[in-house]
């Protein structure tokens, strides 16, 4: 049965590990992986803990769909106490580890204390076992994956595992599956470091049976045809994520040398059509017909005849815009390094940037810089860095500790030229000409962040009434929509809606590009609700599944809270507000966000939560969503 | 000669959604051990192969079945088992050069394509058509077209090589 996948609580420093069931009743009230995720954090990490400390708990998990015909329904979900942000730490990934687990027989396994050398967890079959790891300690993300299948003789074997930056604790180091799938931002990867655990190997050959395999069958071919028909997924399945570069940059809208400008001028190089020139073909995740994933071989540099995959528009971004490069090999180079090291992407970027920043306005030197002229558009210094980053040598051991630790330790006023949210760096857009998603990375609960609760269709300038259709179910919702991105009205609406649906989506595994992420027809609560019954059986109406993911986006807000996350931490820093975009088309030239108005903005999002003034859930709310008692430690 | 299943790995994005599929639509379950096709990935060059029963005319596991067990049925032109005379011997899947005849370890069964009597579920959910329900002599057709592609560039090139001499 599809929901009859357990979790396991695993304890490294004891070697204790015990399981136990998921009641229906829990399953309803939080669907699976992200949205019961944040029960189980909740419930066993303690307040004000060390997030690399043995105490923290890192919790690694299936979504309820995984595994069946849902369509992408692959993704992992690992989470724990953010050792970059010390909020609320989570990262999801594709792939084919999350399946493989659910075969295995779990759906989360809750990770606690610290082994006393390096170890992998060996999940087999309803089993699992701690094994010694110090030879695979040390490996890049690849190797470390080969390790496992060659030392347990079965090529089949699935590893969820982190690489050199992880081991390293760089605070923004990634848990990788596969060559590039990756669970990014917060720094997962150096949790599981911190825990002296190297990797989980999952390989599983047991049924999850399904409540109505025939129309499971039939309705997941219309669910499938609903997305891959549409053009945006079809693009997506040429190009990869590459593809939105061309988009963004063209109307100013892509972070560009931090944050101080929002276009890359003569971007030919870093565009998807050159990309594009060394793409040998297109891979997919588990069970998916988009099929994003480039693969390309680096035809020359150090790394000549690698073979990888990627890149995506983080990776244009980083080794692009932001750091003002505009090198094709380039990105390639840093697609592969970020895989094999095991880093963030996105925080890589954003910090070399910053660096950069800091080097031109002299606040860092040569001296600081070990001799590496970190200017705009150099990109092999930032190629470099990244390596530095990874070892922990130099500059780079200082930008490891991600942007808080590093502006402290760097001084100088460094830190007024950090582009973060809640200390986690800013990604590949720059939103000041678009409030809606300056709104999502303000108040996302992992930080600047694009995947909890962008409403990315914002930027299609869709008329009222489809907007209407979409964000007006399954909860009615009859204020203000506007078709304009550089609006304010109505906007946060879209912002709660769409961090429920992410919240949603996350908790069923199923992958954000098969529903309304970036496209505007894709599926959601309606389509969830009929795929939730088909495969197990279980009735959640649309209203159900939008209040289980209120709840959980509830519960990490409480969660924050206990860390002492307060309304001003809901905010963007200066740059946003006095520094109107120079570049890009007219619509949105001199743009930026108006202080007052984005005040008014998140009481507004605050309203529609039910959070007072402060940003804190009222106990009217926590009651409406039977959260009120939380931790009731039932898990 | 009938349809077959016409295999293009070139065209394969490894996502494994025919293994899934076929276990729903044979066994009811959501688990590709127990498919009748599999995707055998070579994950760190990137190719993906799709490996299931070829259908032989002249099948070596028919052959080879000691209780005769395994025949052809030409009205859909596959090799089908007989489970009322097959006795679990395995024979049939040493034998088989594809590695198209597999074990069901729960139900203790050889198992193996059977085209979902006409209408292939791997088919119908393969979104980049690696997998193809088609005639046969189709399959040359493609390859023949591929290769006078080449063949047209090489002479052209042949040409142009010679003009500028």
């Amino acid at each position: 049965m599809a929901l009859n996948r357990k979790i396991a609580y695993i304890d490294l420093t004891s070697g204790k590990i015990e399981t136990s069931k998921i009641s229906v009743e829990m399953r309803k009230k939080y669907i699976g992986s992200r949205g019961l995720d944040a029960y189980l954090l909740y419930n066993h990490i303690k307040p004000g803990i060390d997030a690399l400390g043995p105490e923290n708990v890192a919790i690694v998990s299936a979504g309820l769909l995984v595994g069946t015909p849902a369509s992408a329904a692959c993704r992992v979900h690992v989470c724990a106490k953010s050792p970059l942000t010390n909020f609320y730490g989570s990262s999801n990934g594709g792939g084919f580890f999350a399946p493989e687990l659910r075969w295995a027989g779990f759906d989360h396994l809750v990770i606690t204390g610290k082994a006393s050398e390096p170890v992998y967890l060996w999940v087999h079959n309803g089993e699992i076992e701690i094994r010694n790891a110090k030879n695979i300690w040390g490996k890049y993300v690849a190797e470390s994956q080969q390790a496992i299948r060659d030392e347990l003789g079965d090529r089949d074997i699935k590893v969820l595992t982190i690489g050199p930056g992880g081991e390293k604790l760089v605070r923004f180091a990634n848990v990788m599956t596969g060559l590039k799938n990756s669970g990014g931002r917060t720094g997962m990867g150096a949790v599981l470091g911190s825990k002296n655990l190297k990797a989980v190997a999952a390989r599983g050959t047991m049924d999850i049976t399904l409540a109505h395999p025939r129309e499971a069958l039939d309705y997941n071919r219309e669910f499938m045809t609903q997305i891959t028909s549409s053009k945006v997924s079809q693009t997506q399945g040429r190009l990869g994520t590459p593809f939105i570069f061309g988009a963004t940059n063209t109307q100013g809208l892509v972070n560009t040398h931090n944050s101080l400008l929002t276009q890359l001028e003569n971007s030919d190089a870093v565009e998807a059509e050159a990309i594009d020139e060394y793409i040998t073909g297109m891979a997919g995740c588990w069970g998916c017909g988009v099929h994003c994933r480039g693969k390309f071989v680096i035809p020359s540099g150090p790394y000549a005849g690698v073979y990888d995959e990627g890149p995506e528009y983080t990776h244009q971004v980083s080794y692009g815009s932001i750091t003002g490069c505009r090198d094709t090999i380039a990105i390639l180079e840093g697609t592969h390094l970020t895989n094999m090291y095991g880093l963030d992407v996105l925080e890589v970027g954003n910090l070399i940037a910053w660096a950069i920043e800091l080097y031109e306005e002299g606040i860092l030197t040569d001296e600081d810089t070990d001799g590496l002229e970190l200017r705009w558009g150099n990109h092999e210094a930032v190629l470099e860095m990244t390596h530095r980053i990874a070892r922990r040598e130099g500059l780079g051991d200082i930008l490891a500790e991600g942007g808080f630790r590093a502006a402290e330790i760097i001084g100088r006023d460094s830190i007024k030229h950090f582009v973060h949210v809640k200390g986690m760096g800013q990604m590949n857009s720059d939103e000041k000409a678009t409030p809606a998603l300056a709104l999502n990375i303000a108040t996302a609960s992992r930080g600047a962040d694009h995947l909890r609760s962008r409403p990315a269709i914002d930027l299609y300038h869709l008329p009222e009434d489809v907007l209407r259709k979409i964000y007006g179910q399954p909860v009615p919702y009859d204020g203000p929509l506007t078709s304009d991105y550089r609006e304010y009205e109505g906007k946060a609406w879209e912002v709660f809606w769409q961090e429920n649906c992410y919240m949603a989506v996350d908790s069923l595994g199923i992958c954000k590009y098969h529903t309304t992420f970036l496209g505007a027809t894709h599926p959601n609560f309606e389509e969830w609700s009929r795929l939730i019954y088909l495969i197990t059986g279980l009735e959640m109406s649309p209203l159900d599944i939008w209040t289980a993911a209120e709840r959980a986006n509830n519960l990490e807000r409480l969660f924050n809270m206990r860390e002492g996350l307060k309304r001003e931490d809901d905010w963007l820093v200066d740059r946003y507000f006095d520094l109107p975009n120079k570049l890009g088309i007219p619509a949105v030239r001199g743009r930026s966000i108006d202080r007052e108005k984005f005040t008014k903005m998140i009481d507004e999002f605050y309203q529609y939560h039910g959070w007072d003034e402060k940003g804190i859930p009222t106990p009217e709310t926590l009651k409406r969503l039977e959260i009120d008692k939380e931790p009731t430690h039932v898990l | 000669m009938g349809k077959v299943l016409v295999l293009d790995y070139e065209k394969c994005t490894g996502c494994r959604l025919c293994e899934l599929v076929c276990s729903i639509q044979h066994e009811g379950v959501s688990n590709p051990s127990r498919s009748r096709i599999k995707v055998v990935k070579m994950e760190w060059e990137g190719q993906y192969v799709p490996v299931t029963c070829q259908q032989c005319e002249s099948a070596p596991c028919m052959v080879i079945c000691p209780v005769k067990a395994i025949s052809r049925d030409e009205s859909l032109n596959r090799v089908v088992v007989n489970y009322d005379t097959c006795i679990g011997c395995r024979m049939c899947i040493a034998i088989c050069p594809f590695g198209g005849m597999s074990f069901d370890t729960p139900t203790q069964k050889v198992i193996k394509c059977d085209f979902c009597d006409g209408d292939p579920q791997c088919v119908r959910f393969c979104e980049t058509k690696a997998i193809r329900y088609a005639d046969a002599s189709e399959q040359s057709l493609t390859k023949q077209v591929a290769v006078a592609d080449k063949f047209i560039d090489i002479m052209q090139n042949a040409a142009a090589a010679i003009t500028t001499v």
